[in-house]
């Protein structure tokens, strides 16, 4: 579904060239939930925009359905950190800000943002402004304004991380459900391990200065997967420990070519 | 302008109500007093009861005056609102139209405009239409700068979300930017409502014949101060009441703006 080919990307700094990303190849299959992992500056929103037709690469090619990125598209939804909601707009006529954009009959969506706020758990909070609501109830508004466009791929770039602690696993649960619901591609850029090893088939581990893909983990832990007491505590020790260890320790590994070339069946 | 939040809404208004009454109640009070003590005489400083009576003398011709002079305001300040919410807009849409106007504009408004006066005496005499020239001329510039402000304010996320969705220019300004801009829109506006003011007197000051500034150069001529300090507590409280009415509008447009900075 998703495909980079050795893309690049360098920024024009006030102090020289930067390399935000160098030569990144990952594949990500249909309704695969690919998590993108690294410390602070390794590239990994820089990577997100530039499958969202935000950005382009400086090197190397992207393509999402087989089709290359130019700009951003429709069935590519993007979700970002802050819930970017307008505030004068009720969070129904926020979740359908999409299709008033793409001009799409509002009345034949209207039913499909009330299911999606009553699956988020808002239904109640359909004629609110955006003010009225917290900022995990936000996210969700915004979440749902992604799925609105029936999207083939959900780009989400840390979306919980503006979150306090126990809404982040609130929503990382609830993000499953809806994976699981709907088998959305999803690439989901986090910082947390713990997010990653709940919600990942894979998880592409980025190195810093300059983004490098080190590794891709394989989680293959069965679904539904909880945080707390599970019948897999142990997988996702191992899981976790492994991932510490890659984002924390200085060497760059090089990657095993199975795991980059891998599809999800 | 702060409002007591908690507590009923009977407790609400009667607070929001009572305390600017108060505070104007002392005022006066304060005034009263000062020109008691010092024995002021009312030729430099009238007191307040002498101020009312020369109110109370000519009533119905004083409330005439104000309402020439609001009317100029009102008409005035109506141009300069729209036309400067137009200037703004296609200042804010294109970097080559602003690099080429603003500096006409900041040079327009640079001119004390006490000194153009004299000038529209000449151009077009006496009458409502050079004070009301006066009056656009005085408020359309705070407009113009607050609008273009509000409107390259848009923060960097619904930007990129609109970006995101792939919205066209005229989508993202009608849908996203218009909207942001407004509680920066109001903050134009009730700067330009006293400096409207300001204007209309001004005009009428130079070019007297009818209106609150009239009243108060004429009042000069005959010696009257009660006479000119009516005039100015009649200036005052129209100055009063047009702030008021645009944060009533406020109010009413963009309920929201209060909301995200509380």
């Amino acid at each position: 579904m998703i495909t980079v080919a050795a893309a690049s990307r360098t920024f024009k700094g006030k102090s020289g060239r930067v390399e935000a990303l160098k030569d990144i190849n990952l594949t990500i299959g249909e309704g695969e939930f690919m998590a993108v992992i690294g410390r602070s500056g390794c590239g990994k929103s820089t990577l997100l925009r530039m499958i969202a037709g935000l950005i382009k690469p400086t090197g190397g090619e992207i393509s999402v359905a087989g089709e290359r990125v130019t700009a951003p598209r429709r069935d590519v939804a993007m979700v970002f950190q802050r819930p970017a909601l307008l505030p004068w707009r009720s969070v129904q006529d926020n979740v359908l800000l999409p299709v008033e954009i793409f001009r799409w009959r509002r009345s034949q969506h209207v039913r499909r943002a009330q299911e999606l706020l009553e699956m988020t758990g808002l239904a109640g909070f359909r004629k609110r402004l955006p003010h009225e609501l917290s900022g995990g109830m936000q996210q969700r508004v915004s979440l749902c304004r992604a799925l609105i466009q029936n999207p083939k791929v959900m780009l989400m770039d840390e979306p919980f991380s503006a979150l306090d602690a126990l809404t982040r696993e609130e929503l990382a649960v609830e993000l499953q459900r809806i994976h699981m619901e709907l088998g959305t591609t999803i690439v989901f850029v986090t910082h947390s391990i713990q997010e990653a090893v709940l919600l990942a088939d894979r998880v592409a581990v980025l190195s810093a200065r300059p983004g490098r893909l080190r590794q891709i983990v394989e989680i293959d832990i069965p679904r539904p997967r909880s945080f707390g007491h599970n019948a897999h505590l142990e997988q996702v020790a191992d899981a976790s420990a492994e991932l510490h260890q890659l984002l924390l320790t200085e060497e760059h590994l090089p990657i095993t070519p199975q795991a980059a070339g891998r599809v999800h069946s | 302008m702060t409002d007591i939040e908690s507590g009923s809404r009977v407790s609400r208004v009667w607070l929001n109500a009572a305390l600017p009454t108060l505070g104007a109640a002392l005022a006066v009070g304060l005034w009263w007093l000062l020109t008691t003590v010092l024995k002021i005489d009312p030729f430099y400083v009238p007191s307040p009861p002498d101020v009312v009576d020369s109110f109370l003398r000519t009533p119905r011709y004083l409330l005439e005056e104000t309402w020439i002079t609001v009317q100029r305001v009102l008409i005035g300040f109506g141009i300069a609102v729209a036309g400067g919410l137009v200037i703004a807009v296609a200042l804010a849409a294109s970097r080559t139209v602003e690099r080429m106007t603003m500096p006409l504009l900041a040079a327009v408004n640079a001119v004390p405009k006490v000194a153009l006066a004299p000038l529209l005496l000449v151009w077009m005499g006496f009458g409502n239409s050079p004070k009301i020239v006066m009056v656009i001329l005085v408020s359309f510039f705070p407009v113009v700068v607050s609008t273009m402000a509000g409107l390259t304010s848009t923060p960097a996320d619904l930007r990129e979300l609109a970006r995101s969705l792939s919205a066209s220019w005229w989508q993202t300004f009608i849908k996203v930017r218009l909207s942001w801009a407004l509680p920066q829109v109001f903050v134009g506006l009730k700067v330009a409502t006293p400096l409207a003011i300001i204007g209309a007197v001004i005009g009428e000051v130079v070019n007297p014949d009818h209106g609150l500034g009239s009243v108060i150069v004429g009042s000069g001529t005959s010696s009257d101060t009660p006479l000119a300090f009516a005039a100015l507590v009649l200036l005052a409280l129209t100055g009063v009441a047009l702030f008021y009415l645009m944060a009533v509008i406020e109010r009413l447009l963009v309920p929201w703006a209060r909301a995200i900075a509380s």
